[in-house]
């Protein structure tokens, strides 16, 4: 059976073990006959011309997972941000583990959509919030319509929550290929602050095809920094499908790290809905083999005086392919706007490649907007000039592919995922520099 | 120490050196002059192991041993600096940081351990108190927003760091005022002795006011055409090159 066949028929068993009065019902309906009607997204989509999902579509991959699984912490340790205290939100083959997490309600909530979606306590936000601004393409629909489990995340106004949040889904193998479809909601109220990362984590060589959404609502002088670390192995693919809204004069900032996996692609999305705002999107690809990635961003300006900063290195190796569509939208109203997006490229090999498209479609006529993006090779003169100081042809390019990366790198505010993030890259190219950038 | 014999190097098969011929002793300065073009800074590079130079012809051994096959680390590594004219912004890796692996990658490749963090740092203090350079300067990210002066005084503060056998100074004096001129030229002369040799590039004669060459050789269409004692270099200041260009192609 075709996987949207198997998707289509699953949905109907998936409706009846659920709450029909539950007050997404009507929702998941909507997103199923959509997903539906439009099914995966084809070539002939503009938006998917260079990503092709037909490999990883091509397996018989369960939908609702069969059994909960124990995994012992000492295995996955290292996956985990360890060396500081952080709420944990940890989800082993789609199905919460509570051996493995720490969450809590003390003042704050930080806790599991499910919980979310099912106690009337939290009907009200539900109502509020969920699926108000994710999008109504396919992909996202199709996790709309089995949208169940994942982080709810909860900041009322005026908390500065000072222990990173981690959200961190585990694939064990136990089905032969495995489809994962976590939903977060995270709604920051006024004031407040909240660090997150997270994780998608195969440790199998089974396939596992992860669509994930998020939708994270940046309330008035709200301040919100994401952290996504892909690094996951050759077997697994993520299409990551987040959404932000941000009220007046928030700050919301997401980096991207994306080193590993099958198939990535990340479609990113930001609504500035107030004045003021902040936004930035940053990140580093660095991959080799086959291994593909794809960022897929919108920045819609819809009020004055705003501003965003778009900053994406990506480093390819190998036969190794890169897209980057970065869309910013300038409404009529919203004078005054600072856009700014970089693109920079390197591929190490002759068989790698990137395509990199900005789009900007600006309606106001009193804006800032920059766009730039070069594809280039490594500096042969600064190759020569690290190897004529004795370090050798390997460690050089490591050095300078963290100095093409440092600017992603610089602003990221917990010193432990910088440190994290830095060990990853130098793994990655075989090499040991000695020190943290 | 360094035996040059016949060499001929060529970039995109145009020739540029055509046929060199130098020794160096250990215990030596030996300044380099000679008009633009005439091919200095390319053998500054392909003594150092540039890999866009091809030698055609003629050998160079260091210590009788043949490096012609040697990467440039590996050339490092037994001792050959060069401090370049134009000296690369590495954004993001600290002067120290670079130091600091550049150090400990040679010594690996010696089989010698890390050195010590505190033998480091000390080391680090004394040769930065030589060269006047500010603590805060070594945190900074290597030649990023550095002043041409800065970029000159980083080179030649590595070149102390790593105490090599031979150094070369590409233009080391371009770019630099008088002071700095003055405070990089005593670091060089510091750093000299009889175990090793220092190889001058210039155009001008200044440079060698402060570090006093035992031969100043004057290359032209990639060929030392005539080579003399430190009054050479006064010569050449006075009168320029086109009488040796004369003299050449008599």
């Amino acid at each position: 059976m075709e996987l949207k066949e198997k998707l289509v028929s699953s949905f109907m068993a998936f409706e009846d073990r659920i709450d029909i009065d539950s007050p997404v019902h009507d929702i998941r309906s909507e997103a199923m006959k959509t997903f539906e009607t439009d099914g995966f997204p084809g070539k002939k989509n503009e938006d998917w011309k260079y990503t092709s999902l037909k490999s990883v579509l091509k397996h018989d991959y369960s939908v609702f997972p069969k059994q909960e699984n124990h995994i012992d912490y000492q295995q996955v340790k290292k996956y985990f941000i360890h060396d500081i205290d952080t709420y944990k939100i940890v989800f082993v083959d789609g199905k919460y583990s509570s051996y493995l997490s720490e969450t809590t309600h003390e003042g704050i909530d930080v806790c599991l959509m499910s919980s979310a979606l099912n106690k009337p306590k939290y009907r009200l936000i539900i109502e509020n919030y969920f699926n108000k601004i994710a999008g109504k393409d396919s992909i996202t629909s199709l996790n709309t319509a089995f949208s169940q489990e994942g982080a709810y995340i909860h900041i009322p106004k005026n908390k500065l929550v000072a222990k990173p949040i981690q959200i961190i889904h585990f694939a064990t193998g136990n089905e032969s290929a495995l489809m994962l479809q976590p939903r977060n909601l995270i709604v920051v109220d006024e004031n407040s602050h909240v660090q997150i990362v997270e994780r998608h984590q195969s440790l199998t060589e089974n396939p596992v095809l992860t669509n994930s959404v998020t939708e994270i609502y940046a309330n008035k002088r709200a301040i919100v920094d994401y952290y996504k670390i892909q690094n996951d192995n050759e077997h697994a693919s993520l299409i990551d499908n987040t959404f932000i809204n941000q009220r007046q004069e928030s700050f919301a900032s997401l980096h991207t790290f994306s080193f590993g996996g099958k198939l990535t692609r990340n479609n990113l999305s930001f609504f500035q809905n107030g004045e003021r705002v902040d936004s930035t999107l940053k990140g580093v690809t660095i991959i080799g083999g086959k291994q593909h990635v794809d960022h897929n961003t919108l920045v819609h300006h819809i009020e004055p005086n705003c501003e965003s900063h778009q900053d994406y290195k990506g480093i390819f190796a190998d036969s190794s392919t890169g897209v980057f569509n970065g869309k910013v939208l300038v409404n009529k109203e919203a004078q005054k706007t600072n856009a700014f997006q970089a693109n920079n490229n390197i591929l190490v090999s002759d068989k790698a490649s990137i395509n990199t498209k900005p789009q900007l479609e600006i309606f106001a006529d009193d804006v800032k907007c920059s766009h730039g993006c070069t594809i280039g090779q490594l500096d042969e003169t600064a190759m020569f000039y690290m190897r004529s100081r004795g370090i050798p042809e390997k460690e050089a390019k490591a050095l300078l592919m963290f100095a093409f990366s440092n600017n992603v790198l610089s602003s990221v505010k917990i010193p432990e995922i910088k440190e994290r993030i830095t060990k990853i890259i130098a793994h990655k190219l075989g090499v040991n520099i000695g020190f943290d950038l | 120490m360094l035996k040059i014999n016949n060499l001929h190097a060529s970039v995109d098969d145009k020739a540029i050196l055509r046929g060199i011929n130098l020794e160096v002793k250990a215990g030596e300065v030996h300044a380099i002059m000679g008009p633009n073009g005439s091919g200095k800074s390319t053998l500054a590079s392909v003594i150092a192991g540039k890999e866009e130079y091809e030698v055609t012809e003629g050998s160079i051994t260091l210590d009788d041993e043949s490096i012609d096959e040697m990467s440039a680390e590996e050339r490092a590594h037994k001792g050959v600096f060069l401090s370049f004219q134009y000296p690369v912004e590495i954004p993001g890796v600290s002067v120290t940081n670079f130091i600091k692996t550049a150090i400990n990658e040679t010594r690996k490749a010696k089989g010698l351990p890390n050195m010590p963090a505190n033998e480091m740092l000390k080391m680090i203090r004394e040769k930065s108190e030589m060269l006047e350079i500010d603590r805060k300067f070594l945190s900074r990210s290597l030649n990023e927003g550095f002043s041409g002066g800065e970029k000159k005084r980083n080179e030649i503060f590595q070149l102390a760091m790593l105490e090599p056998k031979l150094a070369i100074l590409d233009e080391t004096d371009s770019g630099l005022d008088i002071d700095a001129l003055r405070i990089v030229a005593n670091g060089v002369n510091k750093l000299k002795s009889e175990d090793n040799a220092v190889i001058v590039i210039t155009h001008y004669q200044r440079l060698l006011d402060h570090i006093v060459p035992d031969f100043v050789h004057v290359l032209h269409n990639g060929r030392i055409v005539k080579t003399g004692g430190k009054e050479l270099a006064h010569e050449l200041e006075e009168k320029g090159y086109d009488w040796i260009k004369e003299e050449a192609n008599a």
